[in-house]
C-alpha cells in the first residue's frame, strides 16, 4: 500500500477532528466548572475547521477513488454527509453550553466525546471496506453510549445508557455475524470487489441470509421497526442536547452507510433487499406514527416520531437504478437535520427547570412567554408533518416521487396517510402553545442555543422557500448504481 | 454435493477431522452449559472451557495467531472481568439464583425459529472449495513464513486503517471508563 500526499488531504478533516478531540481532552484539565463555556467555543472553532477542510475536498480534483488500500473513499456523497454531520455537531454544541455548563458534569470530556463521536461518523460514511465500516460504526456508537449516560447522577440517563448499550451491542452482534458469514462465502472485504465477485455467481442462500444480518444491524441503528424498542426509552432519557444529536448525528451515518453498502456491495440483489426495506418502511411508518398520537410526553413522542420520519426516509433508498437513485433520501436528510435537530433545541430550551419533565402542557402558552420560540416551533412542525413551504415538504415530495418511480406506489400512498395521521399530534403541541394559558413567566434562552435553534429555523425556511439550488447540488452527490 | 458433506478437505481430514469434531461438539456442549448452569461460578468456568475448545480449533486451522488472541483475549482478560463481576455480586449476598431463566418457552420458541431456517440455509448451501494449498495463509513477499507474520503483513498495511481507527476506539473505552466510574463528588466543585 503507497500512501501519497494526496491521501493524507483526503484523510485531513478525520485527522483533524481526532488531534481536535484529543486536544480538549488534555487542557480540559486545566479549566475549572466556571470556564468551562471556553471549551465549547474551542470546539466549535474545531469543527468550524473540519467543515473547512471537508469543504475544500468538496472541489478537490483527487477524490473519489479508493484510497488506503481501499478502504477509504471520499466522493461526494461522503462529502455531502460529512458536511450535514458537522453542522449537526456544531448545532449540538451550541444547544449543549448551557445545559452542560448548569450541570455538575466536567463539560470536556463532554466535547471530546462528542468529537470522537464525530470522527467515527466521518470514517463510517467513507468507508468503503465492511472492516472500516465496522471498525468506524462501533467507535460512533461506543462515544454515544457514553453520552447518553453523561448525566450519571439522573436515574433516567443511566438506564438510558444501559439500555442503549445492551440493545447496541447486541445488534453489532447481529451486524458482526452477517458480515463474518459474507466474507465466508466471499473471501473478501472490499465494497466494489465483492459486487464484482458476486456479478457472476449464483444467488445462494447463506449470503442472503448474510446480507439480511447485515440489514438488521444497520436498520437498529436508523431505529426502524422492529428494531426501534430503544428509541422512546434513550432519548427520553439521555440529557437532551444529545437526544437531538443522536436524532440526526448518528441517524445521518447509518443512513449513509446503509445505502453505500447496499448499492455498492451488493447491487445484484437489489429485489431481495429491496422488498424487505420497503416492508421495513411501511412498518415503521405505521407503528411511529401511532404510537406517537398516544404519548404524552413530548420527548417521547417526538421519539416516536423521529421513527416514523425513518420509515419515510427508507424509501428514499428504494430509488435503486431508477433516475432518482438516492436523490430523494439526500434532499430529505437535508431537511430532516434541521427541523428534528430545531424541534429537540426547543425542547432543551424548555427544560430549564428539571431534567426531563416535558410534558405536552410544558408548552401551554409559549406564545405569550416568548413569542419568538413558539413561531419558530411551529415552523418546525408545520416541516415535521410535511406543509409547504417548509423543508420537510421538499423532503418528502422528493420521497415520494423517488418511490413512486421505484414502482412503489402502494408505500408512497401509505406515506401520504401516515404524514396526515402525524398532523395530530405535532398540532397538539401547536394548539397548546397558541390557544392555552400561559404558565409561568416569560422566558429567556441563552445565546448560544438562540442561534442554534434560528440557523435550524433559517435552514428549513430557505430550503423550503428557494429548494432548486440546494435540489441541484444534492443530485450531484448520489452513488450511481453500478 | 450438498454442504453438509463438503467439510473443508485439505484441512479437515483423517485424523485433523476427527479432532475438530471432538472439540467443536464439546465447545457447543459447554456453551450449552453456561446457559442451564445454576452457579454463576460454574457458568464461568464452562464459559472458559468453551474458550479455550474455540482456540483449539483456530490452532487446528493452523491460525495460530486467532488461537493464541482467543487464549490471552477471551480466556484471559474478558473471563477475568466476568469472575470480577461475579465476586463483587456474590459479596452482595445475591447466590445461586435462576435469574435468567424463567423465559424457557419464549426462549425455546425464538432460538428453534432462527434455528431451523439456519439449518436448513447451510444443509442445502454449496460452499466454495477452499484453497488446497494452505501456504496461501503463511507466506509473505513470496517466502513461506508463519500465519502470525502474514496476519501482521496484512493487518499493518492494507488494514492499516481500520487498525489506527481501532486505537481511537479504545481510548473511548477508557474516557468513557473514567468518565462514567469517578466518583462524582469529587468533581462537583
Amino acid at each position: 500500500m503507497k500512501v501519497s500526499a494526496s491521501d493524507w488531504l483526503l484523510l485531513s478533516p478525520e485527522l483533524f477532528l481526532t488531534a481536535a478531540g484529543l486536544l480538549i481532552l488534555s487542557i480540559s484539565a486545566f479549566f475549572d466548572k466556571a470556564k468551562e463555556e471556553f471549551l465549547a467555543f474551542l470546539t466549535l472553532l474545531f469543527v468550524g475547521v473540519a467543515i473547512g477542510l471537508v469543504a475544500f475536498l468538496s472541489g478537490y480534483g483527487g477524490r473519489g477513488a479508493p484510497i488506503f488500500a481501499g478502504m477509504f473513499i471520499v466522493d461526494n456523497f461522503a462529502i455531502f454527509f460529512k458536511l450535514l454531520m458537522l453542522v449537526s455537531i456544531a448545532l449540538t454544541v451550541l444547544a449543549s453550553i448551557q445545559f452542560v455548563g448548569r450541570a455538575p458534569y466536567p463539560a470536556g470530556d463532554y466535547y471530546a466525546l462528542l468529537l470522537f463521536t464525530g470522527v467515527g461518523m466521518l470514517f463510517m460514511v467513507s468507508g468503503n471496506n465492511l472492516v472500516s465500516i465496522y471498525v468506524a460504526l462501533e467507535l460512533m456508537a461506543l462515544s454515544s453510549y457514553i453520552l447518553a449516560g453523561y448525566f450519571k447522577l439522573e436515574i433516567k440517563s443511566t438506564e438510558a445508557a444501559l439500555k442503549y448499550f445492551v440493545l447496541g451491542a447486541f445488534s453489532s452482534g447481529v451486524l458482526l455475524y452477517g458480515l463474518s458469514l459474507v466474507y465466508g462465502i466471499a473471501g473478501r472485504m472490499g465494497l466494489p470487489d465483492l459486487a464484482k465477485l458476486f456479478e457472476s455467481q449464483a444467488k445462494s442462500n447463506l449470503l442472503l441470509v448474510g446480507i439480511l444480518l447485515i440489514l438488521a444491524g444497520l436498520l437498529f441503528k436508523i431505529a426502524a421497526v422492529p428494531f426501534h424498542v430503544w428509541t422512546p426509552d434513550v432519548y427520553e432519557g439521555s440529557p437532551t442536547p444529545v437526544t437531538a444529536f443522536f436524532s440526526v448525528g448518528p441517524k445521518l451515518a447509518a443512513y449513509a452507510i446503509l445505502a453505500r453498502i447496499f448499492y455498492v456491495g451488493f447491487p445484484k440483489f437489489h429485489a431481495d433487499w429491496g422488498l424487505i426495506i420497503a416492508l421495513v418502511s411501511a412498518a415503521t411508518m405505521v407503528f411511529g406514527n401511532v404510537a406517537a398520537l398516544l404519548q404524552t410526553n413530548v420527548k417521547r413522542m417526538l421519539a416516536y416520531s423521529s421513527i416514523a420520519h425513518a420509515g419515510y426516509a427508507l424509501m428514499g433508498v428504494l430509488g435503486f437504478r431508477t433516475e432518482f437513485g438516492l436523490w430523494g433520501i439526500l434532499v430529505y436528510l437535508l431537511a430532516y437535520t434541521f427541523m428534528n435537530f430545531g424541534v429537540f433545541a426547543l425542547v432543551v430550551f424548555l427544560e430549564t427547570k428539571g431534567y426531563a419533565a416535558e410534558s405536552v402542557a410544558d408548552f401551554n402558552g409559549l406564545a405569550r412567554r416568548n413569542m419568538t420560540a413558539a413561531v419558530v416551533m411551529l415552523v418546525f412542525l408545520l416541516s415535521l408533518a410535511g406543509i409547504p413551504p417548509t423543508a420537510g415538504f421538499i423532503g418528502k415530495y422528493y420521497l415520494f416521487t423517488s418511490a413512486m418511480k421505484a414502482g412503489y406506489a402502494w408505500l408512497a400512498v401509505l406515506a401520504v396517510l401516515m404524514s396526515a395521521l402525524s398532523l395530530f399530534y405535532y398540532f397538539r403541541i401547536a394548539a397548546a402553545m397558541f390557544f392555552s394559558e400561559a404558565e409561568g413567566a416569560p422566558l429567556k434562552s441563552s445565546y448560544a442555543l438562540t442561534a442554534a435553534v434560528l440557523i435550524c429555523a433559517a435552514a428549513t425556511v430557505i430550503v423550503g422557500v428557494a429548494p432548486q439550488p440546494f435540489v441541484e447540488m444534492l443530485r450531484a452527490c448520489v452513488i450511481k448504481a453500478p | 454435493m450438498t454442504g453438509a458433506q463438503a467439510v473443508p478437505g485439505a484441512l479437515l481430514t483423517g485424523a485433523a477431522g476427527w479432532l475438530f469434531v471432538i472439540f467443536a461438539v464439546l465447545a457447543l456442549g459447554m456453551a450449552i452449559a453456561v446457559v442451564v448452569a445454576r452457579n454463576p461460578i460454574h457458568s464461568a468456568l464452562f464459559l472458559l472451557s468453551s474458550f479455550l475448545l474455540v482456540a483449539c480449533i483456530f490452532i487446528l486451522q493452523q491460525a495460530e495467531f486467532v488461537g493464541a488472541v482467543q487464549i490471552l483475549v477471551y480466556a484471559g482478560g474478558i473471563m477475568v472481568l466476568f469472575l470480577f463481576v461475579i465476586m463483587l455480586v456474590h459479596q452482595r449476598g445475591v447466590r445461586e439464583r435462576l435469574t435468567f431463566q424463567h423465559q424457557w418457552d419464549v426462549a425455546l420458541l425464538f432460538v428453534l425459529a432462527f434455528l431451523l431456517p439456519f439449518l436448513y440455509v447451510l444443509w442445502t448451501e454449496r460452499f466454495p472449495d477452499l484453497p488446497q494449498n494452505l501456504d496461501a495463509f503463511r507466506t509473505v513477499r513470496g517466502k513461506i513464513a508463519g500465519n502470525t507474520q502474514a496476519v501482521a503483513w496484512v493487518l499493518y498495511r492494507d488494514y492499516l486503517l481500520p487498525f489506527e481507527v481501532a486505537s481511537v476506539f479504545l481510548l473511548v473505552a477508557m474516557i468513557g471508563a473514567v468518565v462514567l466510574g469517578k466518583r462524582s463528588a469529587e468533581k462537583v466543585d
